[in-house]
């Protein structure tokens, strides 16, 4: 059984039980534990079930790399899937479910998939699911959906808050282990700002754990020194639970800090996901164990023998009573050892090597234990645990020599280092035979904005897997980024490290190494995907001869370790199949993040009202509480219609214009961009930026014009005001402000920088507030102020002035067709005036209006909409606006591109007025059809609908849209077939159909 | 004459650190040749200021002048004295190429100060707060969470962040946020 | 996400300060061009696997138009430079041949 044991426990502190439920079970465990040691040690070794074949799974590592033992936490607000056990720190009250199986963990249905495996082989789905297709949508899909995913998503909104830190550094790195804390050590002490991230709670990596001496000290007592050392000096910052989760160009790394996971609900931010830019990156990111690919080795209790020493040394926890031990190189016998001082019986090492390993075989040897060499595993039995191990030579198709009854097996595979940050951004890889194991190529490393490399790595990460290696290795890596920075390192004195010499592995990427068909088809190399040696193997002879293929064609790799354990291995048995070497095979990409961090984190601040700006006018308050109902216009949000009590929306849309035809209107219309435009150049600026002439404007005047891409495509339109002789304020639409300033910058700077002309977007300084109606004047009037009578201020002028004793600017212009006037008044000022004109109004029966109304009353006059008429591909001809395009001008934005033989072609749809048949309104976006049909058998097309309402002035629908020789075709009947399955029928009319000789805005 | 009132009416919130949006304040925008006598002395006029260099915000007797861009400065002065000291800064450009216009309504402006400001500040502009690297008189241009900013360093170590006035909630909500109780980072 | 120098601000900044604007030192070609040169003045561009000058804009900074020689592989700045010129400044040319030597881009090498 696996249990607590008496001793040993470093990281765990036994006067302070703490209690969980796993499964609805409660358990006990002590504070320092993750869930893992707390689970082994309540005998809980079965904790889920596989992806495809719903295996029974337990814990197989310690670390990151788990793939078995994910977990649902948390409940209701805080429920969390794919939750690694290994990675989770213990804690009161914690509550975790395992996943991936129906009824029960104990009783599985799914499990049926494991008998058939036989059956369901790597392409299993891409094969079978193919034909017929019919059985795709309602029988394949809903069958394979409801038996995918892992965990079960959360159902209810996050409780937690998040956040985002941007971090600088000289040097920063990555892993905290004694080769990360040496590499920081030497760069702090040369100078270099130094920012230093562990994944987990505790400095210095497997080195506690597996022991040795440093400068006389014992590993744990020095670790304890530098990491003090390194705490004093100012130019430091060390983060514990805090994972480099990628490293990406330029020197950007993100790191992933988990905050109150230990302690939910804790005030403050969960998770923090440190940006950050360091000049050099040290990725000291250690080694992960390889496990054995022998028959049963996913069978609960078979684990890799670095995660065994962890639980029996770190926790106090024995994962089983009679353990064998299986390995191919000297670092599992450091296992062995353990258990045994631990008081567990190891009842036999198995090594793979015919000859064995060197001092740490002996020293096992000498506690008693004994080894087999040039053995193997042919087969782990059990079901949910395992029950017994057959012995086998290394070298033979796995004829069972002995059967021993055992409760765990302790594995190792040799040592592969992590260079998933070395290779995110670029960095090459090397294979080193005699280690058998991928090495960063310092020759190719990920390169930075200057050329350079700018990551190295430090200790196992390298390669060098003995400590005293290790530690020079790291302290090298530190000179050379603090030198790359511009600091000089100084020549320090090396630790003095004790320890053992080892023998080399002996590379076994198969066990036994001609291992049977029936054996080969239960050695797992992909635990979570279930991805077996004979998958892999099928693979290679049907054909998938890259390694990202095969990945994705058996899944291996796939799944959220994203192959930790499983990859080399995997690749180490195609290579084989292939019969090429493995670095011609070579790896999949490794891209970041190391392992999954959480949508929070990624999303930081960006989530309910913080999600994306929105934009506020000065008059924003006063709308929401008077019945607006809103729509965005780009970031704004604009009342579309102000609602009554007892009234549809519709139905105060319709009021909304009737009023303002008939008596006044009031919109708040400060949204609309303003540019100002200043200088000698100006109006020659303007002349090239707008379609029509400006810079004869005169002073006082105001003028409609249009703006062009180069393409020769309108973009945006709108009235400019002539401040003064240089001085020109351009109004832009509610969506160009921002884009139509950015265009004219971008001309001034890159085209005609020698012209004297500044630009300024004030578009924000001014609340502006359309006066619209008939009684608009006497509106104004009533406030007093200044003469805005017809001879003081006539159409298409402005006034400077004031209203109710607020200074304002006065533009009479239009567009709804009534007597109108625009007023500019400072932000600041906005309300007060808004509230003043409300005040006024209130005799003369004036209504706010909101977006809809106004679009309304603008296509009863024909005008067109920037977003409506144009969609990037409509020039101004299309839309009758020759009168606005100057033909005396030798040149301005897109006069080129409109001379081009597509422009001028005569068969490019015309805006026209479209008039319902019976009066209805024609459904937005529909297509007039023509007669026959094109290349994929839907029917021609000669025009579509830009613009449709239903007009309450005229009382019928009306539209505008783009029309094959539409204006030649004035009383011709188009049909429109409507997504409603009804095929609507309007007559080609003029587009103004309201008040055409504008007598009503000019009074 | 109704009284002027700012974007969120001077809004404050403790946390972390103290976000307080600063109200009314006077802002000019002065678009010309940065070294030319004529813009030298529109920027005394309205700040009492010297101009100040690249990426930085030089303080005087009525105001601050911030760099915005090679051509560009953003004159700070009390509210009510804009109108008057924008037409000041005219009469000292006289007929230099140059503009000058006031934008005080087009703005919100915040303090950020306290212990834990650099960190409130270093959740949401992608520059390094660091000691040294960001002191009094140092004035960024950048992104602050989802929208354009600027932020600088005042004479006291506070901060001064200016957004536009239609985005002033989305600003301080975001302040807040960032300067929430428990999240100090322990970095600065 | 790449870091770039404003030449205008004197900072160098991240990715996400920056909007980038497609391929630098395009002459404008106007009324009167032929179609051919309108043409490529529209839209042809360049598509090298190495040396390349690009437009930026300080979108979120200073709001100006720079010039950036990048490598399209590796991703090396070799320099940045205000957009008010027609070509490419010799200390740009001089910083790029130290690093590709033999380069040319365009009419430029």
């Amino acid at each position: 059984m696996s249990t607590r044991i008496a001793k040993q426990g470093r990281l765990i502190d036994r006067s302070r039980p703490v209690t969980f439920t796993f499964n609805g079970k409660p358990m006990k465990g002590f504070a320092g534990d993750t869930l893992a040691s707390a689970l082994l040690a309540n005998d809980q070794v079965l904790v889920g079930r596989s992806f495809k074949y719903h295996r029974p799974r337990g814990i197989v590592a310690s670390g990151a790399e788990e793939p078995n033992a994910l977990v649902g936490l948390g409940v209701g607000a805080r429920f969390e899937p794919n939750q690694r056990v290994t990675t989770t720190a213990l804690f009161d009250g914690l509550c975790a479910v395992s996943q991936n199986h129906w009824p029960s963990l104990e009783f599985d249905i799914g499990a049926v998939n494991s008998a058939l495996s036989r059956f369901l082989p790597a392409g299993f789905y891409y094969k079978t699911f193919i034909h017929p297709r019919a059985f795709w949508k309602y029988i394949y899909e809903p069958v394979i959906r409801q038996s995918a995913g892992l965990g079960k998503p959360p159902k209810e909104e996050d409780a937690d808050r998040y956040e985002h830190f941007y971090a600088f550094a000289d040097v920063l790195v990555i892993g905290g282990g004694v080769a990360g804390l040496m590499a920081a050590k030497t760069a702090a002490e040369a100078g270099a700002r130094v920012l230093v991230l562990e994944q987990s709670r505790h400095w210095g990596g497997r080195t506690p754990v597996d022991g040795g001496e440093i400068d006389g000290m014992a590993a744990e007592d020095w670790i304890a020194a530098v990491v003090s050392s390194l705490k004093s000096m100012p130019n430091v910052t060390l983060r514990r639970r805090c994972m480099g989760a990628g490293v990406y160009d330029h020197g950007y790394a993100l790191g992933y800090e988990r905050l109150t996971d230990h302690r939910p609900g804790t005030e403050g931010p969960r998770h923090r996901l440190w940006r950050i830019r360091a000049r050099q990156i040290i990725t000291a990111t250690g080694a992960l164990e390889r496990p054995l690919s022998f028959a049963g080795n996913d069978v609960p209790g078979v684990m890799l023998a670095s995660a065994m020493r962890d639980y029996v040394v770190n926790y106090g926890v024995a994962p089983g009573q009679r353990v064998v031990v299986v390995t191919n190189n000297d670092d599992a016998y450091r296992t062995a050892i353990t258990l045994k001082q631990a008081g567990v019986d190891v009842l036999r090492i198995l090594d793979a090597r015919p000859t064995g390993g060197g001092g740490l075989m002996e020293e096992a040897r000498g506690l008693g234990l004994r080894v087999d060499c040039g053995r193997g595993v042919a087969k782990v039995s059990g079901g949910k645990r395992v029950a017994k191990l057959a012995i086998c030579a290394q070298e033979g198709s796995g004829a069972a020599l002995e059967e021993i009854a055992c409760d765990a097996v302790a594995m190792s595979g040799g040592w592969s280092p992590v260079v998933h940050l070395w290779s995110h951004c670029g960095g090459k890889l090397d294979w080193d035979e005699a280690a058998a194991m991928f090495l960063p190529d310092v020759a190719r490393p990920p390169v930075g904005a200057d050329g350079a490399g700018f990551v190295q790595t430090a200790g196992a990460a390298s390669g060098v897997l003995s400590l005293s290696e290790g530690l020079a290795d790291a302290t090298q890596a530190g000179r050379a980024a603090a030198k790359a920075c511009g600091f000089k390192a100084k020549k320090g004195k090396l630790p003095e490290v004790t320890e053992l010499g080892e023998m080399p592995i002996a590379p076994v990427w198969l066990m036994p190494a001609s291992a049977s068909d029936e054996l080969r088809a239960k050695a797992w190399l992909d635990f979570q995907n279930d991805v077996k040696v004979s998958d892999v193997q099928l693979a290679a002879r049907e054909g998938y001869e890259s390694v990202e293929h095969t990945k994705r064609y058996t899944t291996l790799g796939m799944a959220t370790d994203q192959g930790k354990l499983s990859n080399i291995n995997g690749l180490a048995v195609l290579s084989e199949a292939l019969g090429r070497a493995i670095p011609q095979v070579g790896t999949t990409t490794f891209r970041p993040p190391y392992t999954p961090i959480s949508f929070g984190a990624m999303a930081g601040d960006a989530r309910g009202a913080l999600f994306q700006p929105v934009r506020h006018t000065p008059i924003q308050d006063w709308h929401g509480p008077h019945g607006a109902e809103f729509e965005p216009v780009g970031q704004w949000r604009r009342p579309y219609a102000y609602r009554r009590a007892d009234e549809s929306l519709d139905g105060a849309v319709m009021r909304e214009v009737k009023n303002t035809r008939q008596a006044v209107g009031i919109l708040d219309a400060s949204t609309l961009g303003k540019i100002l435009v200043k200088g000698p150049d100006a109006g020659r600026f303007l002349d090239m930026i707008y379609t029509n002439v400006m810079s004869s404007l005169a002073p006082g005047k105001c003028r409609y014009g249009l703006m062009c891409s180069e393409n020769g495509f309108l973009i945006d339109d709108g009235v400019v005001a002539r401040i003064d002789d240089q001085t020109f304020l351009c109004h832009t639409t509610t969506g160009g402000a921002d884009h139509i300033h950015a265009h004219m910058e971008e001309w001034l700077q890159t085209e005609w920088w020698d012209w004297q002309v500044y630009t300024a977007n004030v578009t924000e300084q001014f609340a502006q507030i359309a006066v619209v109606g008939p009684k608009a004047r006497a509106v104004l009037e009533r406030l007093g102020g200044m003469d805005v009578s017809k001879t003081a201020l006539p159409f298409m002028t402005w006034a400077d002035g004031s209203l109710a004793g607020i200074p304002v600017r006065v533009y009479r212009i239009s567009f709804s067709g009534e007597l109108s006037f625009e007023i500019g008044v400072k932000a600041g000022q906005g309300k007060a005036l808004w509230d003043r004109l409300i005040a006024a109004g209130d005799e003369f029966a004036m209504m706010p209006y909101g977006t809809e109304a106004l679009h309304i009353m603008r296509a009863e006059k024909g005008f067109i909409m920037i977003g409506d008429e144009t969609d990037g591909t409509v020039i101004p001809q299309d839309l009758g606006l020759n009168w606005a395009i100057s033909k005396k001008k030798e040149d301005f934005i897109g006069k080129r591109a409109q001379a081009r033989s597509h422009m001028t072609d005569p068969t490019r749809w015309k805006l026209v007025g479209l008039e319902t048949l019976d009066g209805s309104v024609l459904p937005d976006g529909a297509y007039a059809v023509a007669e026959g049909v094109n290349a994929n058998g839907q029917r021609n097309t000669q025009g579509r609908v830009s613009s449709t309402y239903y007009s309450p002035t005229l009382g019928r629908g009306i539209a505008m849209g783009l029309v094959l020789h539409g204006p030649e075709r004035m009383g011709e009947v188009l049909e429109f077939p409507g997504i409603d399955g009804k095929t609507y029928q309007a007559r080609i009319v003029d587009p103004v159909v309201f008040d055409k000789e504008g007598e009503k805005q000019n009074v | 004459m109704s009284e002027p009132i700012s974007a969120l009416n001077g809004a404050r919130f403790d946390g972390i650190a103290r976000i307080a949006e600063a109200g009314l304040t006077g802002m000019i925008t002065l678009r010309g040749d940065l070294a030319s006598k004529p813009v030298k002395a529109a920027v005394a006029a309205v700040t009492g200021a010297k101009p100040p260099g690249q990426g930085q915000i030089s303080f005087g007797k009525t105001g601050a002048a911030g760099w915005m861009s090679p051509d560009e400065l953003m004159l700070f002065c009390p509210y009510a004295a804009a109108p008057a000291l924008l037409a000041k800064a005219e009469a000292a450009l006289g007929r230099a190429h140059a503009l000058a216009v006031d934008v005080s309504d087009a703005r919100a402006v915040f303090r950020v100060d306290g212990a834990a400001a650099r960190e409130v500040m270093g959740k949401l502009f992608p520059i390094d707060f660091a000691p040294g690297a960001f002191e009094p008189g140092r004035l960024r241009r950048s992104r602050m969470g989802q929208i354009a900013a600027a932020v600088w360093m005042e004479q006291d170590g506070g901060f001064g962040v200016i957004c536009f006035r239609s985005v002033a909630g989305y600003a301080f909500a975001l302040l807040k946020e960032a300067a929430t109780p428990g999240s100090a980072v322990g970095v600065y | 996400m790449l870091i770039l120098h404003c030449p205008y601000c004197g900072v160098s900044a991240e990715e996400t300060e920056f909007a980038p604007g497609g391929e630098a030192h395009i002459k404008r070609f106007g009324p009167g061009a032929s179609d051919e040169e309108f043409r490529d003045y529209l839209f042809a561009r360049e598509n090298p696997k190495g040396v390349h000058f690009e437009r930026w804009r300080h979108a979120y900074g200073c709001g100006k138009w720079f010039h950036a020689a990048r490598c399209t592989v590796t991703l090396e700045v070799f320099g940045t430079y205000p957009a008010q010129t027609t070509e490419p400044p010799q200390a740009i040319r001089d910083a790029i041949s130290a690093k590709r030597p033999g380069w040319s881009w365009r009419e430029f090498e």
